[in-house]
């Protein structure tokens, strides 16, 4: 049979000349009545030119060749790849929330100022810090926001030799970046054979140099820090700030509240610790928690309740100022508040309980094949190492690549640096056993052909709209539009 | 909620672990830590949740929307939505298996590819938060490619831009931000931007139409920037572009844009879409995820992420941003609806958008102290001079469910008498009609 | 013409070649293999000043980006631009057209404490 249009046929490649998906109602007078001619542009934009049908055709067609959550396991560590909830994107469409200007009148908008004022204090009651912003629009972002109210609370008190930021060689790339991106000097530092935070190495980059110290919790190898009182107490000793990146909240979620660990400041994921959908890579929402005396230093505005009335009006003399043009990302926030208020003080913990669980169930599972880099119980994911003796040449992101065929989406891979072949896997808390025992399986049956016909590993995916893609020539010459 | 887990699948995944309790697995939690007292309120079902959050959402008060300022309220086809909304581009990761992922890269390959047809630039990413955070992130780019130290801006560039750029560039070593002045007009002062050029000028940031709508001579500005060996960065309204002079057209380096006009909802602002653009000699100094076309093994097209080794997760402090986001989901829409409209659908949008704007100037302009304040061309907003605060009709307007526009007078020192007014294909004539009715009648 | 032999190392796998005053630089063949497909080579601009350890260049490849460190101080006085559109040559002849810049060396002196090959290659079982 021949196909008439290949899968991926760009929109461009399917247009035809005065083709239209949709029409308004026409003007009176053309631009140029209103424009001098130098204003308007010389030539019409190389827009694809397809009906409604075809637009949808087009689309329903690309979304096909996804995998996604709703279809398909994504064990991807550090991604709390976890269920998205319908009724938040049922409530989160709804007009009353979508079609609300930023610069409306507040008398206008109280139904989105109170939904924001009590997702800020629901994040404050389950980290145990003094205040949120959620003007932050991703995780990296909050980052950013969290160092520079850093930066601004020690300027504030003209401790201006803090030039540096300490961060564990473990931590997301997103860490040092941020620093980086902060204006400050980045200090590495090895962890222990272990995989935490090699205590004397932390004392010895210690100094009053020191502006913050990032971490992250339960570590990147899924381990919890069992020393972080003593840890935060080191840093503080040396006027600096603990900075805790709450990528892996979901493991500490109703077990531990931040603050107790003697955070000062941290950001949390709300597209993953609280189920708002990944879309592809965005928009996300980074919610920024400041313990009291760094609080008055986050950007503003924020939402307060004054006489009753929310507002974004108050005055905030210490911000750093603007991160954003306007107030976060109400459509990722919301989602988070109607997560939040699914749970209550009790049933909280089973979220981080059960990630743990599930992480720990995989990894004993796995045992024998594909071991822990780490031979120990971790969090809610687990870092599998193979060993290249009994590989055959294949190597981890030849195993990624196969779990597609096996309907799987693949673990995090080569991340984090420290571990060789690395592949990190988060099945987080919704997944049930039965899937997992799939993955097991699907795993083991890898490892078998690892050992018997290991070119098929290798050739992989076979089972996918495309084959193994050469992404050599693709950085090398570029092609990044029609 | 929304644990799976039997009792008799806790019994097995224990034992197979070989621990008889969860709480045996949180061992390595100092216990004084473990299970502090959370003060929740009490758990909500499904149905709980959606009649408490509908009425939260009953508690907006629908207004006649009158406000731009960097947000608009545009139409969206029901096509865009029920496209974008589908799980398997919703709830997908971002691309890093392409294989699995050839839905998510297409659809960015195809906003990049819209967005430099439409902008006449040779690079675009849909990595950006939102169109202040994208103009931060090519201000620093000019930083870098001409190791120059000032910044200098429109003095009518979006107030919220102004405080995030310089919230971004603040603690780069001798980096400072100046603004260049307004004529009469509401445009830009180019004597005064001769003036002010220099040297040290890494950039100039042009904003066209400008915050109070006015639209620019762009070449003129872009000649004198480059005649002082400064970068210009454009900041465009899409729309606009749809019969508007683009960023290419008069050679801008860099051009950014809030591409929420292009199919996203208002959402009181957030999620935004900050598209970036650049001339491709710029290409390696973009921030963000881009997607490329690539061959798979047997030779097929396929699309893939690419020049990855700007990024953080490669580059680590080394990188220029810690950008890991990609706005997809908000892109997606964005394509979805320029695919929709097309060329000419997107020109007949912006002719709307100018009709509108320009026929309730007239209307407004006419009512006895009240004047359009600027002279330049104008595409869907103006400023309106009011012979009594801005503040206060807006408080008058709203009782008649009129958001009559943004009051300058927070912002800009001594427009305490300006509104800021835009009216989009949105606005019916009768809706025109009775703003025009309604601000006659304050008192 | 340079080959492995009549070059120094560094310890970070760049070499340098001179004549007269001038050090041609480039990467080891064992890093190029290292480093594997190149697909972009960030070049110092012509006229810079770099003194011996500093960073100033940088070769991608897909999934790394590796800092080249200058050898020697001086002015580059030359970069490579076939690199621009053929990245890949330092992969195929990382002695030969593979080089990187030139280097006006302005402390001669530092090209003589640079590796022979011999020592060099003595760095790499270790």
């Amino acid at each position: 049979m021949k196909t008439i249009l290949p899968h991926n046929a760009l929109s461009l490649e399917k247009s035809s000349p005065g083709r239209r998906g949709v029409r308004f109602e026409p003007v009176q007078k053309h631009a140029s009545a209103y424009l001098p001619e130098a204003y308007l542009r010389k030539s019409a934009p190389k827009l694809p030119e397809l009906s409604e049908f075809e637009t949808v055709r087009h689309f329903t067609r690309l979304s096909e060749l996804n995998y996604c959550l709703d279809g398909e396991f994504y064990p991807l560590g550090s991604c709390t790849m976890k269920y998205n909830p319908k009724a938040y994107d049922f409530l989160s469409a709804l007009p009353g929330f979508t079609q609300v200007h930023p610069l409306a009148p507040e008398s206008s908008v109280q139904g989105t100022l109170e939904m924001l004022y009590h997702f800020q204090e629901l994040l404050k009651k389950v980290t145990g810090l003094a205040a949120f912003t959620l003007q932050p629009a991703a995780g990296a972002h909050g980052e950013l926001t969290g160092i520079l109210t850093a930066r601004a609370y020690h300027d504030a008190r003209k401790d201006f030799k803090r030039t540096e930021v300490i961060v564990p060689d473990t931590a997301h790339g997103t860490n040092p970046a941020t620093a980086h991106m902060a204006g400050y000097t980045v200090v590495n530092i090895k962890s222990a054979p272990d995989g935490r935070v090699d205590k004397a190495a932390l004392q010895q980059a210690l100094s009053d140099k020191t502006a913050v110290v990032m971490l992250t919790v339960p570590n990147t190898v899924g381990l919890f820090e069992t020393d972080i009182r003593e840890i935060a107490d080191m840093v503080h000793k040396a006027g600096a700030l603990f900075y805790l990146d709450g990528a892996n909240f979901n493991a500490l979620a109703g077990l531990v509240k931040p603050a107790d660990m003697g955070a000062d400041l941290m950001h949390l994921n709300v597209h993953k610790s609280f189920a708002a959908p990944h879309g592809g890579g965005g928009p996300g929402a980074g919610p920024v928690g400041a313990a009291a005396h760094v609080a008055p230093f986050l950007p503003k505005p924020m939402v307060e309740l004054k006489n009753g009335k929310y507002t974004l009006s108050g005055k905030m003399p210490k911000s750093l100022g603007k991160m954003k043009a306007f107030y976060g990302n109400i459509a990722v926030c919301l989602r988070g508040y109607c997560y939040l208020r699914q749970f209550d003080g009790t049933t909280f913990r089973q979220i981080a309980e059960n990630a743990i669980l599930n992480a720990n169930y995989i990894r004993a599972a796995l045992k024998g094949k594909f071991n822990a880099f780490f031979d120990c119980i971790c969090m809610h994911e687990c870092v599998l190492s193979i060993n290249p003796a009994e590989m055959n040449g294949v190597h981890t992101s030849d195993i990624a690549k196969r779990l597609l065929d096996y309907g799987f989406y693949a673990p995090t891979i080569y991340f984090p640096l420290i571990v060789p072949e690395a592949m990190m896997v988060e099945p987080t808390e919704t997944e049930s056993k039965q899937m997992m025992d799939a993955f097991v399986e699907a795993m083991e049956q890898i490892y078998t052909e690892i050992q018997t016909e290991p070119q098929t590993v290798k050739d992989a995916p076979h089972t996918q709209c495309v084959c193994r893609i050469d992404e050599v020539s693709a950085a090398r010459e570029p092609n990044l539009r029609w | 909620m929304f644990i799976p887990h039997t009792k008799e699948d806790r019994q097995e995944m224990l034992a197979k672990i070989g621990v008889s309790s969860v709480q045996e697995l949180l061992a390595q939690i100092p216990q004084d830590l473990l299970y502090p007292a959370l003060d929740l309120p009490r758990a909500l079902s499904e149905q709980e949740l959606t009649a408490h959050v509908q009425a939260l959402a009953a508690r907006n008060k629908p207004l006649k929307n009158f406000i731009g300022a960097g947000i608009y309220e545009h139409f969206i086809p029901a096509a865009v939505n029920a496209l974008s909304s589908r799980g398997e581009f919703l709830t997908a990761y971002t691309p890093y298996q392409a294989e699995a992922s050839q839905g998510t890269l297409q659809t960015i390959y195809e906003f990049q590819s819209c967005i430099c047809a439409l902008t006449d630039m040779d690079v675009a990413t849909a990595s950006h938060y939102d169109g202040a955070t994208a103009l931060a992130e090519a201000a620093l780019a000019c930083l870098r490619i001409t190791g120059r130290t000032e910044i200098l801006v429109s003095a009518a560039l979006h107030p919220h831009y102004k405080e995030v750029l310089k919230t971004y560039v603040r603690h780069q070593p001798g980096v400072c931000v100046k603004e260049a002045p307004l004529g009469a007009d509401g445009t830009l002062d180019l004597n005064a931007l001769d003036g002010l050029l220099s040297a040290k000028t890494a950039c100039f940031v042009l904003a066209t139409p400008n915050f109070f709508g006015c639209l620019e001579q762009a070449e003129a500005v872009s000649a004198r920037v480059h005649q002082a060996g400064a970068l210009l960065t454009a900041v465009f309204n899409p729309i606009a572009l749809g019969v508007m002079q683009t960023p290419g057209s008069y050679n801008a380096d860099f051009a950014v844009a809030e591409g929420q006009p292009l199919g996203n909802a208002m959402n009181f602002g957030g999620p935004g879409l900050g598209i970036m653009t650049a001339k491709k000699a710029y290409m390696r100094q973009l921030p963000g995820r881009i997607v490329g076309i690539a061959k798979d093994k047997n030779g097929r097209r396929a699309f893939v992420l690419t020049l990855q080794a700007r990024e953080q997760h490669i580059r680590r402090e080394r990188a220029s941003s810690n950008i890991c986001s990609n706005e997809a989901l908000c892109a997606l829409n964005a394509v979805i609806y320029l695919t929709l409209l097309g060329p000419a659908g997107l020109a007949e949008v912006a002719e709307l958008n100018l009709e509108r704007a320009h026929q309730l100037a007239e209307k407004l302009g006419q009512l006895p102290g009240y004047r359009v304040k600027y002279a330049a061309p104008f595409f869907n907003e103006f400023v309106l001079e009011c012979p009594v605060p801005a503040k206060k009709i807006i408080q008058k307007l709203e009782k008649k469910n009129i958001s009559a526009g943004y009051a300058l007078g927070k912002d800009f020192k001594g427009m305490e008498n300006c509104l800021l007014v835009c009216a989009t294909e949105t606005k019916t004539e009768a809706d025109l009609q009775a703003y025009a009715d309604a601000l006659g009648g304050v008192k | 013409m340079c080959n492995e032999e009549n070059c120094r190392f560094a310890k970070t796998h760049e070499w340098a070649h001179m004549d007269g005053d001038i050090a041609t630089v480039g990467i080891s063949n064992h890093a190029q293999e290292e480093i594997s497909d190149i697909v972009f080579v960030d070049l110092p601009k012509v006229g810079q000043q770099v003194t011996a350890g500093q960073n100033c260049c940088v070769i991608e490849s897909v999934k790394s980006a590796s800092e080249i460190y200058a050898p020697v101080s001086g002015e580059v006085v030359e970069v490579n631009t076939a690199l621009t559109n053929d990245p890949a040559l330092v992969n195929r002849e990382p002695h030969g057209n593979g080089w990187l810049f030139k280097i006006k060396m302005s402390t001669p002196a530092e090209y003589e404490n640079l590796m022979d090959l011999t020592a060099y290659k003595a760095t790499l079982g270790k």
